[in-house]
């Protein structure tokens, strides 16, 4: 039986990875790096996970171990954030287009300059279109959950595309909370061993990851954009698989008092729950305010967004993020692009919030949604903004 | 729910104090939140250290503005800081140290209810050092009512080990009983 513990979100990851039985963690042990892996490493060196912990010399090669690892036929596992992840992008695009189901926990971190240890979306946005699956958690539950989901999805041979966790820096990575702890039992029985397709083996040779010439290239890439489009429903059949093993209940979207409202909050992370927050707040005053949280990123879970945003007259969304092309943030881009494609018009404002660190107050909220309101009403040209900004 | 800011000095245990804390409460079946305040660790330097304790799931991840108790573990800053910013109307400030919560209050002008406990002393007479973070959690259990003090026996066992654990723990209780609140 599972269990209620109190733990830092970063070790009951760790945790989740031993329940989880991965064959390889490979991490490169300094800044910018969490207690997850350092977890992991005392996890293996004590004997409570069998795997081989490979501590490499830079961020790039613990991706590329990855990648080696799991061509090799082995269940992989790495976890990193900020500026390490910005080194292991140049593979991460390797690792999905040669179709290898590695787990990542990204830590989700601001970018320098300036130096910033500290969280918001940077990083994520920086390896938005790597083609792997991407999930967002909330907090340490969705956490370990998102993280014994992925390897259902990442191995399943109808996918076999590496997955993403992305979880907030600090705010949740280093927050002690309560969680519940599923047994190994129970998670070896949503879970089963990895079987490749296929794998490196001296007895069956095969070739991976060879040069595509112009011949052949796009075939592969629109097979890749086929496999992601088509992990949707391994994605959701898995979630609700999960329901059934472990009781707890994940979509997509997920909303928060929605049923009746005019204005939507849509944003990606952990400060959701301040946005729950602040809701609460609005609705005793009156306001018809929901929440829209996106727990998957990718593939964009369009048609969930567009049952959310069909009946609603003005929308706020949260990046957390900059996009650097000075008309909207990265993820407010990609939204438009759904109400577009569906005919939607909802008046749309784009807020910038939390970067490096900034605190995202319940009272930033409220005032997100009063000003969201004043524009609409005077027709204001959409846009955004970057908000709590000192003067 | 309750909402804690604990101050110290990098290196005295604050992080742990509320850690601690937050393991008492999710044993009793509570919701709690324990985070540091985020940034380069520096041995000496003021530091603080957060704790949220609810009978319902916490709903936020704002930092804590509006402490109901502030914890302060190391007198020196007193002096030093507004250790009292943004506490709660009702709030508590709970010091280490050997003066009155009157004479506290009076010396440094603060607005709050006030407690003491000599949690220095207790430290050094039962653990031989003066780490005063166990030793408060008696004083912050008294104040806030937040967990039954027995609650927090396992979580500073599991962290300490059975022979420091007790002597831990022994410190906690007898802070607990010393808590000097004010008339």
């Amino acid at each position: 039986m599972g269990k209620r513990v109190g733990m830092e979100v970063s070790i009951a990851a760790a945790e989740a990875v031993a329940l989880i039985d991965v064959d390889v963690v490979a991490a490169y042990p300094i800044t910018p790096q969490t207690h997850i892996v350092e977890h992991l490493s005392e996890l293996v060196a004590n004997g409570h996970l069998d795997a081989e912990f490979v501590p490499v010399e830079s961020e790039h090669s613990a991706m590329s171990v990855c990648v080696g690892a799991a061509a090799a036929g082995a269940r992989t596992f790495t976890s990193t954030s900020s500026q390490g992840y910005a080194l292991m992008v140049e593979i991460c695009y390797i690792a999905s287009s040669m179709r290898l189901p590695i787990v990542m926990a990204v830590v989700n971190r601001a970018l320098s300059a300036p130096i910033s240890i500290w969280n918001d979306h940077s990083d994520m946005m920086l390896a938005r279109d790597t083609g792997w699956i991407q999930t967002v958690a909330e907090n340490g539950q969705e956490v370990v959950d998102l993280l014994i989901h992925a390897y259902r999805v990442a191995e399943d041979h109808r996918v076999l595309l590496p997955v993403m966790v992305n979880l907030d820096g600090f705010i949740v990575s280093h927050v002690i909370e309560p969680i519940e702890l599923p047994s190994k039992e129970e998670v070896q029985k949503y879970l089963p061993p990895y079987k490749p397709l296929l794998k490196l083996d001296p007895k069956s040779p095969v070739t991976m990851g060879p040069v595509g010439v112009p011949e052949i290239y796009t075939e592969v890439k629109k097979a890749q954009d086929e496999a992601i489009k088509n992990s949707k429903k391994v994605i959701l059949e898995a979630w609700e698989e999960f329901a059934k093993h472990f009781g707890r209940v994940y979509k997509p979207v997920e909303t928060y008092r929605c049923e009746d409202a005019e204005i939507v909050i849509l944003l990606m992370g952990s400060i959701a729950e301040t946005a729950m927050r602040a809701i609460d707040t609005m609705r005793e005053r009156g306001k018809r305010v929901g929440l829209a949280r996106l727990r998957l990123f990718r593939p964009f879970p369009v048609e969930e967004l567009v049952s959310v945003l069909k009946p609603v007259k003005a929308v706020a969304v949260i990046d957390r993020a900059l996009g650097f092309n000075g008309y909207t943030g990265p993820l407010c881009a990609e939204v438009k692009t759904v109400l577009f494609n569906h005919a939607l018009t909802p008046y749309v404002w784009n807020y910038i919030a939390g970067l490096g660190g900034r605190d995202v107050t319940v009272e930033n909220f409220v005032e997100m949604v009063e000003m969201l309101e004043e524009r609409a009403a005077r027709k204001e040209p959409m846009g955004y903004e970057i908000i709590n900004v000192r003067e | 729910m309750i909402e804690v800011r604990l101050h110290g000095r990098g290196g005295q245990g604050a992080v742990t104090s509320a850690e601690l804390m937050a393991l008492a409460a999710i044993s009793t079946g509570k919701y709690a939140q324990a985070f540091p305040s985020f940034g380069p660790e520096r041995r000496g330097a003021p530091v603080m250290a957060f704790l949220r304790v609810s009978d319902t799931p916490i709903k936020t991840r704002e930092k804590i503005y509006n402490p109901n108790l502030v914890v302060v573990l190391d007198p020196s800053l007193l002096a030093i800081m507004n250790i009292e910013a943004g506490i709660a109307e009702d709030g508590t400030v709970v010091v280490n140290t050997q003066m009155l919560p009157e004479e506290v209050k009076e010396k440094f002008n603060l607005r709050s209810k006030v407690a003491t406990v000599d949690a220095t002393t207790i430290a050094r007479e039962i653990l031989k050092v003066p780490i005063t973070n166990t030793t408060m959690l008696g004083s912050l259990v008294r104040v806030s009512g937040a967990v039954p003090l027995e609650s927090l026996e396992e979580p500073i066992i599991a962290r300490f080990g059975p022979a420091l654990g007790e002597k831990n723990f022994s410190a906690c209780k007898r802070a607990y009983g010393e808590t000097r609140l004010m008339q």
